[in-house]
């Protein structure tokens, strides 16, 4: 038994030390190792990463090859401006239409309220992918099918479902507030203006943050309605089908890692910056008290 | 039981109480549920009756300018001075009219038969042989998908007319007690104030109907027809074939009620042991960062946080390469750095029964979710008093003991919700299973080409989008959507009869 606390405690500290460190190597090294791999010049053509018998890349390997190839060779460039264009429309009607159905449940009252939020909580269980045949079937009809514009719809359309963050975090925002604007003879909209939308702002920020990245990680919706459509690709889709076609995988497959790396660093940065929203987002819909 | 035993109990004791009591209430709560049930159907019902009484009641005391408009929406506005609203009345008449006749008629017609007749396309081929195909003009995805917008918009046209009628009332009497109707600007104004809700919803509604509700109502009434890949362009209504299948069918001398029960049985599994590993072990990193006199707190945090940055499907992708079968990923590069000879481990293995990848699928997960947890607990594991700690630690505690003792009690108590949230998500959790195995490895006692580590989710995926089985896909679906609904219920009910306890506090 050791006696002296401050032994002990620095024993303790030092051990927690060495697991962390373990840890992070473990958490970080799949990062690395493609940070590494897409720097890797293959001089036969691309052989997939996972193929080449080092676990690094040695030195005299390394060049910006994939990356100059990534914006000179491929549809990289034309599918990054295109996630850009859906994220940021997406961004705005989901936001906005997340923020009016939620005030509205969470505010206002009137007959329709509670059947319409427990219809909107039971279409919340069934799984997605059961609508997205459907989905394409009704871009069709709108002549809206293989368009930007129709992935841009099926983004946000629905997304006033996801209203119960939102309005979990609305209830917390004293009703007196509200009064008191009232009787200074505001109307609702002004209640809804002037005193909500100010007071919701990390809220907002969270929403906005989340319907902006989620079109950058998304595959399987892209993959149901632009098929073979490739200008029209995003990014997610692009990448995915260059890693796992076996059409593109021996060609491609190093662009794969250029360009996942490419796409990583402003998401990485947008989220690092903006994790505080983020986490006070998560926790106002998951926690009590 | 009294209130001072359930006290004294630990966690998981308090959790097998629970269980015990929800199994024990259970039949009341069933009782409850069906008499809630039946009292808001009889409300409706009464509603509706009232409804139409008004509605007829209405049209026999109305003067000839109301009656009228129970005929062409909107006459009575017009005639008492609201010209603007009955035109827009009028209007919405006309353009569902229009619609029925030229559109949606034909297809409500066809919606209850659904099979489609081809026409026989006759070719020439130009050495005397003629060639015959078979060409739908009409499709039955078409014929499913056009009734039921018909029939949505016939419910839509309902609620209108019957809006319609009362707003022609409505002016009636304010013109007989001599007042003027309510002019359209005023009307307008009230949408900014007592029919905010109106202003607000009606948009967001329309879009989820069109989006949500429409796909929705497609693919529940598919799985009750063979839309499949041998009939995909001419299928029809089968009943409850699909679901007596996926119970009783056999696929390949495989049967498909044996693969489904064992599917169910492993995304259950999955989704404990994805949810309960994450959250522990995530807060024992997250203690361990935040451990007074550890230094780099930020550095560390965000070492772990970078990895959920990245979007998902590199980071998977990317760990589904590194654990290949081939001597050259990184896991054999690895395994054979430490053994000095060549390594071919495979982790999609089928020997011990595919336990290898399920184990490892549940540990790529720690991977994922850890830092979610970290980021999520590390705010609220700061709020626990440190006097807890120190009054543990001179009774003598130990740091497992008072990680049990006051963290996992205190957490639990916090982000029961959260727990609940993320358990659904991992019934569903479609990436890591999709991305890492693909389902993996596949056996022959799994119909539908299934593997030991697919989940109902990716199931689902493989039915509908790869084999183009929509019907049976569609049916999977809804029994995916039994499971996540009850297990929420009960959930729910657990967590509401812990919300009771602190009543009595």
């Amino acid at each position: 038994m050791i006696k002296s606390y401050k032994l002990r405690r620095t024993l303790a500290n030092t051990a927690i030390y060495i697991l962390l460190a373990i840890l992070g190597i473990i958490w970080i090294f799949p990062l690395i190792w493609l940070v590494l791999h897409s720097f890797r010049i293959d001089p036969n053509g691309g052989i997939p990463a996972a193929e080449y018998n080092h676990l690094f890349p040695s030195l005299d390997v390394l060049g910006f090859d994939n990356y100059v190839g990534l914006f000179t060779e491929t549809k990289f460039l034309r599918w990054f401006g295109n996630t850009f264009f859906i994220a940021v429309c997406c961004c705005i009607i989901s936001t906005i239409s997340v923020l009016v159905v939620a005030y509205a449940f969470s505010r206002l009252r009137f007959k329709a309220r509670k059947p319409l939020i427990n219809v909107g909580m039971i279409m919340g269980m069934f799984p997605g992918f059961m609508t997205m045949i459907a989905l394409y079937l009704i871009l069709k009809m709108m002549g809206l099918d293989q368009t930007l514009v129709g992935l841009i719809l099926c983004y946000s359309a629905g997304s006033g479902l996801g209203y119960l963050v939102m309005k979990g975090f609305l209830d917390t925002i004293p009703h007196a507030l509200d009064e008191a604007a009232t009787i200074d003879g505001a109307n609702k909209f002004q209640v809804f203006y002037k005193i909500i939308l100010p007071m919701a702002k990390p809220m907002i920020i969270y929403q906005v943050l989340t319907s902006f990245i989620s079109p950058w990680c998304d595959f399987i919706l892209v993959n149901i309605i632009m098929r073979e459509n490739v200008d029209n690709y995003t990014v997610a889709k692009g990448l995915w089908s260059w890693a796992v076609d076996t059409e593109y995988r021996n060609d491609y497959y190093r662009y794969f890692l250029s360009g996942s790396v490419v796409v990583s660093i402003p998401i990485t940065a947008l989220f690092l910056y903006m994790q505080k929203y983020y986490v006070s987002g998560v926790t106002a819909g998951g926690v009590k008290g | 039981m009294k209130y001072v035993d359930y006290m004294q109990m630990n966690v998981f004791q308090r959790f097998w109480y629970k269980l015990k009591e929800f199994f024990r209430t259970l039949p009341a709560k069933t009782k409850a549920f069906f008499c809630a049930i039946g009292n808001a159907i009889k409300r409706v019902i009464c509603g509706i009756g009232r409804g139409i009484a008004d509605f007829f009641v209405g049209f026999v005391k109305g003067d000839i300018f109301t009656k009228i408009s129970y005929v062409i929406m909107g006459f009575g506005n017009i005639a008492r001075g609201q010209i603007i609203k009955g035109f827009i009345f009028f209007a919405l008449e006309a353009a569902y009219i229009a619609f029925m006749v030229f559109f949606g008629g034909f297809y409500l017609s066809q919606f209850f038969i659904l099979q489609v007749q081809p026409e026989i396309v006759v070719t020439d081929t130009g050495r005397g042989g003629v060639i015959e195909t078979l060409k739908y003009s009409v499709k039955s995805e078409h014929v499913l998908l056009y009734g039921i917008l018909a029939i949505l918009a016939t419910v839509a046209f309902l609620v209108l007319y019957v809006a319609s009628t009362k707003s022609a009332r409505k002016c009636e009497e304010a013109v007989k007690s001599g007042k003027k109707p309510a002019k359209f600007s005023q009307e307008l104004k009230d949408l900014l104030d007592s029919k905010f809700h109106t202003t607000l919803l009606s948009v967001p509604v329309i879009l989820i109907i069109v989006f949500v509700v429409l796909p929705l109502l497609f693919m529940i009434l598919m799985a009750f027809t063979n839309y499949g890949d041998k009939n995909i362009d001419s299928f029809k209504w089968v009943g409850l074939d699909n679901f007596a299948d996926i119970f009783f069918g056999s696929q390949g001398g495989a049967s498909m009620g044996y693969t489904f029960g064992n599917i169910v049985l492993w995304t259950l599994i999955w989704a404990v042991a994805a949810t309960f590993s994450n959250y522990i072990l995530g807060m024992v990193v997250a203690l361990m960062i935040n451990k007074k006199g550890i230094k780099f707190k930020k550095l560390w945090r965000t070492l772990f946080v970078i990895t959920i940055a990245v979007p998902q499907f590199v980071t998977l992708l990317l760990v589904s390469q590194m654990i290949n079968a081939s001597s050259t990923s990184p896991l054999n590069l690895i395994i054979s750095m430490f053994t000095g000879e060549q390594s071919q481990f495979d982790v999609f293995t089928q020997n011990y029964d595919g336990w290898i990848a399920r184990a490892a699928v549940i540990i790529i997960n720690i991977w994922v979710g850890i830092p979610y947890t970290i980021l999520m607990t590390t705010g609220i594991l700061m709020n626990i008093p440190e006097d807890l700690y120190e009054s543990a630690r001179i009774d003598g505690a130990g740091p497992v003991k008072s990680f049990t003792k006051i963290t996992l009690p205190y957490m639990l108590f916090v982000t029961t919700p959260h727990l609940i949230t993320t358990f659904i998500g991992n019934v569903n959790n479609f990436n890591v299973i999709f991305l890492v195995t693909g389902g993996q490895p596949v056996t022959n006692d799994y119909a539908m080409g299934s593997g030991k580590t697919d989940l109902l989710i990716t199931l689902l995926y493989k039915l509908s989008v790869d084999k183009t089985e929509y019907g049976l896909g569609a049916a999977i679906g809804i029994l995916v959507f039994i499971v996540c609904a009850t297990l929420s219920l009960i959930t729910f009910n657990m967590t509401k009869s812990a919300k009771d306890e602190e009543a009595f506090s």
